[in-house]
């Protein structure tokens, strides 16, 4: 069997504040193989963002094995998670997260800035991510001069530049109308079907869970 | 990362706050500019003093009763014109012995009148010092032997109580004495805005007579060459300590009376330098307050560019980038504004400066140091911001 994209077994993740312990995991186990599209969906604080935190190698488990690729992120110091952030995984994130001085153009270029891709290449690169979202007349605009479903998906072309083996969208339409959620979630859909992507999407909207081939559903911490 | 990437985003970010980075390396600038223009007065107060102190000729040993320090109380001579015998004898050549007793006195012509210091010298002075004459004789051995009332003066002198009389052959009165002009020094100008023609020699005989007093305050010997000197000095204060029972004499040279200025005046520029570099660290503690606040400001940023793939290195790097550029264009500036201030203050003020080499140089390396070393913390503390943690700020 292929190594999977990403693979939880038995991770937990556990908050200290002020001598009180918030357990947020308590013992997952997920495994996500590459191309697959998985919805993740559960209330409010059952632990969906600290579970996609994990995944894309922000932070490490308390317990448990978490690995991406074949590689073991606990045998990796920080250095090394962070190159393997860059290359194999790709954020979506509900607020967007650009940079407001930036372009668009030059936002999207930002995960090969610290590949040591070169200028020219980043430029072309970024150009084509952005046309495949159909921001081509946009490249030069800010943040600020776009609307909510065109700075998604400029974070989307972002997300894809690097070409990741792993998508992961954190309520991406979370900040959205339905209109252009619903847009965003059909492009999302086209890219990484072409592209063989993983993706792993937190949503709270039935329509997007139901774009998902796989559903997990989290409760307490736990997927049931 | 590549260097030059985190130089420009480092760059971008300053520009993107320009006030706030103008306003910043302000305290920096200050700071920088303050090092180089007290160092440039110090160093050109010592210049000055040097050359004027090796103008007054070379191979000279003046002889003072009691111990030799600046700055200490002068010790009541005892000293009298039988000592320029004494050490005529001491240097092989009476020639070589010039003597002095001053005392403050008014000098008028009519009603013009100025106050200065009177110097009763013997006929020796100009074989000693390098003082030459504008105009007229200078005072003789028969001056000196029948106390005449004959005087030198220095070219302020005669423009404050002459005008533009011609003043040779006429009279001057001092201490309310009458005397008879019958030369004028050449100028020599001023040095720290003191006028130093404001001289007046007149036969020491008759400046005792004048002032009252038997002493004299001081000898000064020319040794005939540079390697008579520190035998000389020896010979000189024994003679003196046998004809007075022991008591204490000095016998100093221009190179020790430049060696105790220098280190005087070596010792002010450093403690003006410190002052000035107080300003610099005040300047560097405002570099890093900026930076921390900064990267407070900027954490959402920080936590998004983790994410993408920044390492911790990357991150601090950027930002130790952008306190060290604060610190040396603020420098550069620093040092513009500083050699600048110092040449015009040489120009307009009767301060002298000397820019050496090495301050802006020095206040250069410093700033960038202090760059670095008020810049770690900022940067630091950004390198080691936890993405999740960060990415949740708002
Ligand atoms: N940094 C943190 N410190 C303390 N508790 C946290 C932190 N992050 C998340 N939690 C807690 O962990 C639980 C799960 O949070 P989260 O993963 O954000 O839930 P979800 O995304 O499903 O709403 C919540 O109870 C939350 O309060
Ligand atoms: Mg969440």
């Amino acid at each position: 069997m292929s190594s999977p994209a990403v693979e939880a077994v038995d991770v937990r993740r556990s908050y200290h504040l002020d001598g009180v312990s918030v357990e947020a995991l308590r013992g997952v186990s997920l495994r996500i193989d590459p191309g697959e599209y998985v919805a993740v969906v559960g209330p409010s604080g059952s632990g969906k963002s600290t579970l996609m935190h994990l995944l894309g190698c922000l932070d490490r488990p308390t317990s448990g094995m978490l690995r991406v690729g074949d590689r073991d992120v606990a045998t990796l110091g920080d250095g090394e998670l962070a190159g393997l952030r860059n290359r194999t995984i790709g954020f979506v994130f509900q607020s967007f997260q650009l940079l407001g001085r930036t372009t668009a153009l030059d936002n999207v270029a930002l995960p090969l800035v610290y590949r040591g891709v070169r200028r020219a290449e980043r430029r072309e690169r970024a150009e084509a991510a952005l046309t495949a979202v159909g921001l081509a007349h946009r490249l030069g605009h800010r943040p600020g001069q776009l609307s909510g479903g065109e700075q998604q998906r400029v974070a989307i072309a972002r997300a894809l530049v690097g070409e990741p083996g792993l998508l992961l969208a954190d309520e991406p339409t979370g900040n959205l109308d339905t209109g252009s959620g619903a847009e965003i979630m059909a492009l999302l859909d086209g890219l990484v079907r072409d592209r063989g992507v993983a993706v792993v999407v937190v949503t709270h909207d039935p329509e997007v869970a139901a774009l998902a081939r796989r559903r997990v559903r989290m409760r307490d911490g736990l997927i049931e | 990362m590549r260097a030059g990437e985190a130089f420009r985003v480092a760059l971008g970010a300053l520009v993107a706050n320009k006030l706030r980075s103008s306003l910043t390396m302000l305290g920096v600038v200050i700071g920088v500019a303050a090092v180089v223009v007290l160092v440039a007065l110090g160093a050109g107060a010592k210049h000055e003093v040097e050359q004027q102190v090796e103008g007054l000729g070379s191979n000279i040993i003046i002889v003072v009763p009691g111990k030799f320090e600046l700055g200490s109380a002068p010790t009541i001579s005892r000293l009298t014109l039988d000592d320029v015998d004494l050490l005529g004898r001491v240097v092989g050549d009476e020639r070589r012995v010039a003597v002095s007793v001053a005392s403050g006195e008014n000098v008028s012509v009519g009603r013009r009148e100025t106050f200065v210091t009177v110097n009763g010298v013997n006929e020796n002075v100009p074989n000693v010092f390098d003082r030459p004459l504008a105009r007229g004789e200078y005072i003789t051995a028969s001056d000196v032997d029948t106390r005449r009332r004959v005087a030198v003066l220095g070219s302020t002198v005669v423009r404050r109580v002459f005008g533009d009389v011609d003043p040779l052959g006429r009279q001057v009165s001092i201490a309310g004495v009458r005397f008879r002009v019958i030369g004028v020094f050449a100028p020599v100008g001023s040095t720290f805005g003191v006028d130093r023609d404001t001289e007046v020699h007149i036969p020491v005989t008759a400046a005792q007579r004048l002032f009252g007093v038997d002493r004299i305050d001081a000898l000064a010997v020319k040794a005939p060459r540079a390697d008579d000197v520190e035998p000389l000095q020896g010979k000189l204060t024994a003679a003196l300590r046998d004809k007075y029972d022991g008591e204490e004499f000095s016998a100093v040279t221009q190179t020790q009376i430049l060696g105790t200025i220098g280190r005087i005046l070596g010792l002010l520029t450093l403690v003006l330098a410190a002052i000035a570099a107080i300003s610099l660290l005040v300047g560097g503690v405002g570099v890093s307050n900026i930076m921390l606040v900064s990267v407070r400001e900027r954490t959402r940023e920080i936590g998004l560019r983790k994410a993408l793939g920044a390492r911790q290195r990357d991150i601090l790097l950027q930002f130790l980038i952008e306190a060290v550029l604060l610190c040396v264009v603020g420098g550069l500036i620093g040092i513009g504004l500083g050699v600048g201030s110092s040449l015009l203050v040489a120009a307009v003020s009767p301060l002298p400066a000397v820019i050496a080499w090495w301050s802006p140089a020095l206040a250069f390396t410093v700033s960038a140091a202090v760059g670095v070393f008020f810049g770690v913390a900022p940067a630091r503390r950004a390198g080691r911001l936890d993405p999740v943690v960060a990415l949740r700020t708002e």
